[in-house]
């Protein structure tokens, strides 16, 4: 088998139902939620950390 | 261009108030940034990224349903299927445009149907296309050929009596089984139906439904709409959650993300008066076509344009060059 | 024969007389090339949320990359290859990447108002983006031949036809898809893609809501160059 062959077959396997979360008429799969979940960190985060000072110019 | 000598306090302006340059450009302070090495590192950092993700999940791929492994585990589901195919009563049959010229089937917008105006492109006769024709193309079994020769002299009058009646004797047979029918005068539909399944099961019916005819082919258009008349087909969606009503257009079989950016395409599907309408998929279209028109022409909007001015998250973004008393270095 | 004044002669240079001559002049003029590739920002330009433009632009070479790869031998190579299954997880979390990263950009771009200041025509083109985007990564949903398919078609048609478009644009054609997906959605989406780049780099990135007055044209305190 290749190393990427390998590599097909993943560690972790989603190839099983999904879990879903209803509230009311809102129903979202947790893979969803979790994507959706890191997007609004990430952005919350790009807003948040400190950006490294570059040189300023001459 | 002189920029680093530190100046007193100097409190920030509106900049709208303060004189800009005509084209919008930026005459102020400048510091050194690398875009190429930005972008590179990005590069470089999303293929990682890519090839983990992937190393670690994979991707979907679930198994395709057939017309064989549908006749296969479902023969029963078939079998009624194929019964509205020839009566015209399925999904298909009546669809109207682009399919058939059913009267009053297109959906409207108000008093428009653009469905109706665009037109029959994809001519489908579900009788002829999904079952005669197929039988027809596949001698082997001279009862089934018998059986096609009868109907084939019968009036239309006559083939729609057998295969109406068949038909709905079948939906009240116990578990539409065939096998349980009441008897009746069904004519040749019982012999044409069952080698339909025979031809379906023995894996015939694929190709035919596809090729019609023709050597090379792309085109899935009659195979698919005579699977998504079925039940099995849908209720193997409903369970993986990708129905319309179960915000199905966001949601990948398996465990995997789907395309969450349509969620809010698919919510309008759960909601009044969309979730009742007849009309709905074309009342969708027209909504998320007016927000996505929207969307695009946010700079033109008053109001909505305002908005990031009202919530001020710029204060967040730009806190260090707010805070600074006007020394590119502080 | 008639011998005419050298354009770029003493009196300096003119209106350039031929069709080439005028691209170049304006093309030049728009994109000066230390305005093309600067490497110097506004001093304001001082926040992670400024690396998500770029950081969608290099997922979306990863896609066209990836996809490229699938590409070599063919649709139906990723169903009975390992590595070509391996080929197809790495466009697919690409594309995750890359949509989230687009989306991202975005919420970005709204708070700035990242349109003000002549610069609506970028924030169209990258809408545009966006929904072309949404559109490709649909095609190739219907492309992989695979149950997903086969259930998002048959659904699809319905929204499609009830405004008519499933007359012209059948989802149930693989062909018709394919094509689609793998040349001219990314046609599309890459030439406004590079409409998008070049605008920002004309007209440079957006100012804060607020500036110092050091900042401004007027400064007489201001060293100018």
């Amino acid at each position: 088998m290749m190393p990427l062959q390998l590599l097909a077959t993943s560690p972790v396997n989603l190839n099983h139902r999904g879990h879903y979360l209803h509230w009311g008429v809102i129903q979202i799969s947790v893979a969803n939620l979790v994507v959706i979940s890191l997007m609004l960190l990430l952005f919350a985060a790009a807003l948040l950390l400190p950006f490294p000072k570059g040189r300023a110019s001459r | 261009m002189t920029t680093t000598a530190p100046v007193a306090s100097s409190p920030v302006v509106r900049a709208e108030r303060a004189p800009q340059p005509s084209d919008g450009s930026w005459q102020g302070r400048n510091r050194e940034y690398d875009l190429l090495k930005e972008f590179v590192v990005a590069l470089v950092v999303v293929a990682l990224l890519a090839a983990g993700l992937a190393a670690l999940f994979s991707s979907p791929d679930e198994h395709q349903v057939t017309l064989t492994s549908w006749s296969t585990a479902a023969p029963t589901d078939f079998v009624a299927t194929a019964a509205t195919e020839l009566d015209g009563t399925s999904g298909t049959a009546t669809y109207g445009a682009p399919y058939t010229r059913t009267p009053d089937a297109a959906q409207k917008i108000g008093p428009v149907s653009l469905q109706h105006i665009a037109g029959v492109t994809h001519p489908i006769n579900t009788s002829t296309d999904f079952i005669t024709g197929p039988l027809a193309s596949l001698p082997g079994d001279p009862t089934v050929s018998a059986a096609l020769a009868q109907w084939t002299a019968a009036s239309a009058a006559q083939q729609q009596s057998w295969s109406g009646s068949y038909d709905a004797a079948l939906q009240k047979a116990a578990g539409n089984d065939p096998a349980k029918v009441a008897p009746g005068s069904y004519g040749p539909v019982p012999t044409m139906l069952t080698g339909l399944l025979r031809l379906a099961q023995a894996g015939r019916l694929d190709g035919a439904l596809l090729l019609q005819g023709s050597f090379y082919q792309t085109d899935y258009t009659k195979p698919l709409l005579f699977i998504a008349d079925g039940s099995y087909l849908a209720d193997k969606g409903g369970a993986e959650h990708l129905a319309g009503e179960q915000w199905g257009m966001m949601n990948e079989t398996g465990s995997y993300p789907g395309q969450a950016w349509l969620w809010l395409y698919t919510f309008w599907y759960q909601v009044k008066p969309f979730s009742t309408s007849g009309n709905a998929d074309a009342l969708v279209m027209v909504v998320m076509t007016v927000l996505s028109i929207g969307l695009i022409s946010v700079p033109f909007l008053p109001g909505i344009r305002s908005i990031p001015k009202w919530i001020p998250v710029h204060r967040i973004i730009w806190r260090d060059y707010y805070r600074n008393t006007g020394s590119s270095t502080s | 024969m008639t011998l005419l004044e050298d354009p770029t002669g003493p009196q300096g240079p003119l209106r350039a007389a031929t069709w080439t001559g005028r691209l170049r002049d304006r093309a030049t003029k728009s994109f000066p090339p230390e305005q093309l590739l600067p490497d110097r920002q506004p001093i304001y330009v001082a926040s992670w949320i400024y690396v998500f433009g770029v950081a969608t632009i290099a997922a979306f070479l990863v896609v066209l990359a990836t996809g490229t790869l699938l590409a070599v031998q063919g649709p139906q190579w990723w169903h009975r290859s390992g590595t070509g299954h391996y080929v197809n997880s790495l466009h697919l979390w690409s594309v995750e990447l890359f949509m989230a990263f687009m989306v991202i950009h975005l919420w970005g771009k709204f708070w700035m108002a990242a349109w003000r200041g002549k610069r609506a025509m970028t924030w169209v083109t990258g809408a545009v983006c966006f929904f072309g985007s949404i559109g490709t990564a649909f095609t190739g949903y219907l492309v992989q031949s695979n149950f997903d398919s086969q259930f998002i078609s048959t659904q699809a048609k319905d929204g499609l036809n009830s405004v008519g478009i499933g007359s012209r644009f059948n989802v149930m054609d693989f062909g018709q898809m394919l094509m689609w997906h793998i040349f001219l959605l990314p046609l599309i989406v890459g030439a406004v893609v590079l409409v998008h780049v070049l605008q920002v780099r004309r007209r440079g990135v957006v100012p804060p809501f607020l500036v110092h007055p050091i900042d401004l044209p007027a400064a007489p305190d201001r060293a100018r160059p």
